[in-house]
């Protein structure tokens, strides 16, 4: 057999038929649902008299628009109640097991397939939402889809898909101190742009990659959509089984070992092709912090907003002066001037324990800045959990960070954590469009520790010489 | 699900690039449990002013544009989330058709499953299409997906591209699901017997 990536691999190990029309059908493996994407796929299901195929590999949790404040007081929002209700009512009737807001193990979609054990290598994982592509840090086909992809899922266990293509970004060298997981995803979007991964699988490798923990290799793969991919994939490895083994979900004893004998199989071969590669040097690389509106509008920290008028393709001028105007930024300003008045740590890229870890260590003993209001929203409910028996919650609060219940919160804003228009925020969220945080409201992504930096100073700096 | 076979109507210019899913639908719309009633929502943050008026600067507010049932847009539209709720809101809005260079994945996917036409043409055709769409409702396009063409209003032709297998589900406006039970329940029947032996931990 010719050489394969683990792309090919994991794909030709799930085709179940090829259709008249050239398109495979996939099996699914794993389906994560929340609440904003599934009731009207599970309605479809109820008019046309269907049943879920396999509930046992279903999983729901509410997490999109959940209030993040007291769950002890009923939800603010008729809307976001009715929607959390829809999602229990159609758990019920479907036989779907379901974590309510009210469940420890409550958390981001993404944060808590891995959390459980229901994240595994070699698997095939779909979710209505575009972030999905996390769960590739352990070697698992993982991507969004729409609606109606949730009810064809739902009712078959199965995707209609065309193979995508092969893209390695090799990551050489070690990351230098007071650089992450973060910096490097934002480098590469950087680098290809945020369609350069377009109709594209990208398999991340090298040194750097392998030095990464599970947590920060999810960071790399949940940004991979912003860079136009679908899915991001990490090949497992130790670090890989070491996360997973006695999570509740996983294989247990003889079943774990007999799973990785098999997950050791998944490596891309020597020679296997690749349509596009891409190669970055880690040890080069600075925090970097984005400028504009765009996954791709990234800059060192140390540099300065760039000037749209040294862009020579003329619809990207205009939209980057868009952005400029956008963020009310001058072209030329250094990064470590613009001062912010928001500062968001949490979400599916940088909501875990680690996340927390890193901020806390950055902000002990100090002080949020007073033009600064500074939320924390742990991506779990089991993640604040061991944050608090680490005591991470209390340095947070006495430095002044706002530290809230569980949720997607302010990464897209459909609760009430938001941005007021023109407010600025340093935020380690995945997604600076306009009006993403709150109509007008301006976004920077960064990594935890240069958010929470930034929190400190009241404008961005440079971990690198600071503390 | 609604055919796609031809459609004639006014073109409405969006000359931006990388237009994203919360662009075209923001979050405070993605509260509802239906697929109806998204059209108000449509491009909200760009087309309402913050007191809720028109912005009469956006293209859909224009004198012409109100009934465009086509977008022309720029580069790589469809960026970021996968919320159905984009095609859903530009189906109720009326388009039936977005001309681009380039779509992303999963809002490309979701196009043909409501009937909605992405349809993929070179730069230079993209430009010669906002000329014409910037004429106004005076410059209608007619679409025709069995021959990929995109008439103007002056007699030029421009082809498009379209994946081969999507474009007859747009044409017989297909239900995907309908099909795999019925069809590939035995295939999918006999794959699951087969990883139940193979990887028993799943």
């Amino acid at each position: 057999m010719a050489p394969r990536t683990l792309y090919d691999k994991i794909w030709d190990d799930h085709v179940v038929d090829t259709r008249e029309d050239g398109a495979s059908l996939l099996y699914i493996d794993r389906h994560l649902v929340h609440e904003v994407t599934s009731p009207q796929a599970f309605e479809g299901l109820r008019v046309s008299g269907r049943k879920v195929r396999a509930p046992q590999k279903t999983l729901a949790v509410v997490d999109h628009n959940v209030p993040t404040s007291d769950r002890s007081k009923p939800n603010p929002d008729p809307e976001s109640a009715t929607q959390i209700e829809t999602l229990a009512q159609n758990a019920r009737d479907f036989g779907v097991e379901y974590y309510s807001e009210h469940d420890v193990r409550q958390g981001v979609v993404h944060i808590i397939g891995p959390e459980q054990g229901f994240t595994l290598p070699g698997t095939t994982i779909v979710c209505g939402d575009s972030h999905t592509s996390t769960h590739g840090a352990f070697g698992a086909l993982a991507h969004g889809i729409g609606t109606s992809e949730v009810e064809h899922v739902l009712a078959t266990q199965t995707l209609i898909q065309k193979k995508a293509k092969n893209m390695l970004v090799q990551v050489d060298g070690s990351l230098p101190e007071g650089v992450t997981a973060k910096d490097i995803i934002l480098a590469i979007i950087g680098e290809i742009g945020t369609a350069g991964g377009t109709g594209h699988v990208m398999e991340y490798a090298g040194q750097a990659i392998r030095e990464l923990s599970m947590e920060g290799r999810m960071t790399v793969c949940n940004m991979s959509i912003e860079g136009g991919a679908r899915a991001g994939l990490i090949a497992p490895d130790e670090k890989t089984y070491a996360y997973l083994r006695g999570r509740p979900k996983a294989p247990q004893g003889a079943a774990f070992d007999e799973a990785v004998r098999f997950w050791d199989t998944l490596r891309t071969d020597d020679g296997a092709h690749f349509d596009e590669v891409v190669r970055l040097d880690a040890a080069n690389l600075p925090p970097i912090v984005s400028w504009g509106t765009s996954p791709e509008d990234v800059i060192s920290v140390a540099g300065v907003v760039p000037d749209p008028d040294q862009i020579t393709d003329e619809a990207k001028r205009i939209s980057k002066h868009r952005a400029l105007e956008y963020m009310g930024l001058k072209a030329g300003t250094k990064i470590t001037d613009i001062g912010i008045d928001r500062v968001f740590i949490g979400s599916c890229t940088n909501g875990r324990i680690e996340d927390l870890r890193a901020v806390a260590r950055m902000v002990e003993g100090k002080k949020v800045h007073a033009n600064v209001n500074a939320m924390v929203v742990p991506g779990s409910g089991l993640v604040k959990q061991q944050a608090e028996q680490e005591g991470i919650d209390r340095i947070l609060i006495a430095a002044g960070f706002d530290w809230r219940e569980p949720g997607c919160s302010m990464c897209l804003a459909m609760n009430p954590d938001r941005l007021a228009p023109h407010e600025r925020c340093a935020s380690t969220s995945n997604r600076n469009f306009e009006g993403r945080q709150g109509f007008k409201g301006r976004t920077h992504l960064v990594s935890p520790a240069m958010a929470a930096a930034a929190a400190i100073e009241g404008h961005f700096v440079d971990i690198r010489n600071w503390g | 699900m609604q055919k796609f076979t031809t459609l004639t109507g006014v073109a409405a210019p969006l000359e931006i690039i990388n237009v994203d899913t919360d662009m075209i639908i923001p979050k405070q719309y993605l509260k509802t449990i239906k697929r109806t009633g998204l059209g108000t929502g449509l491009f909200s943050e760009m087309r309402y002013n913050e007191d809720g008026s028109d912005n009469p600067d956006f293209v859909l507010n224009k004198p012409g544009y109100k009934a465009a049932t086509i977008l022309v847009a720029g580069d790589n539209f469809g960026c970021g989330s996968s919320r159905e709720h984009a095609p859903w809101a530009l189906v109720d809005y009326g388009i039936r058709c977005v001309i681009s260079t380039s779509f992303a994945d999963i809002f490309y996917n979701n196009c043909f499953n409501n009937g909605l036409l992405p349809a993929i043409v070179s730069r230079e055709d993209l430009d010669k299409l906002f000329d014409d769409a910037n004429r106004g409702a005076n410059a209608t396009l007619t679409i025709d997906l069995e021959a990929q063409e995109i008439r103007g209003p002056d007699g030029g032709v421009v082809k498009f591209e379209i994946d081969p297998q999507r474009k007859q589900k747009l044409l017989n406006g297909l239900d995907d699901i309908g099909e795999t039970v019925h069809a590939r329940g035995p295939a999918i029947d006999a794959y699951e017997q087969r990883i139940a032996g193979n990887r028993p931990w799943l």
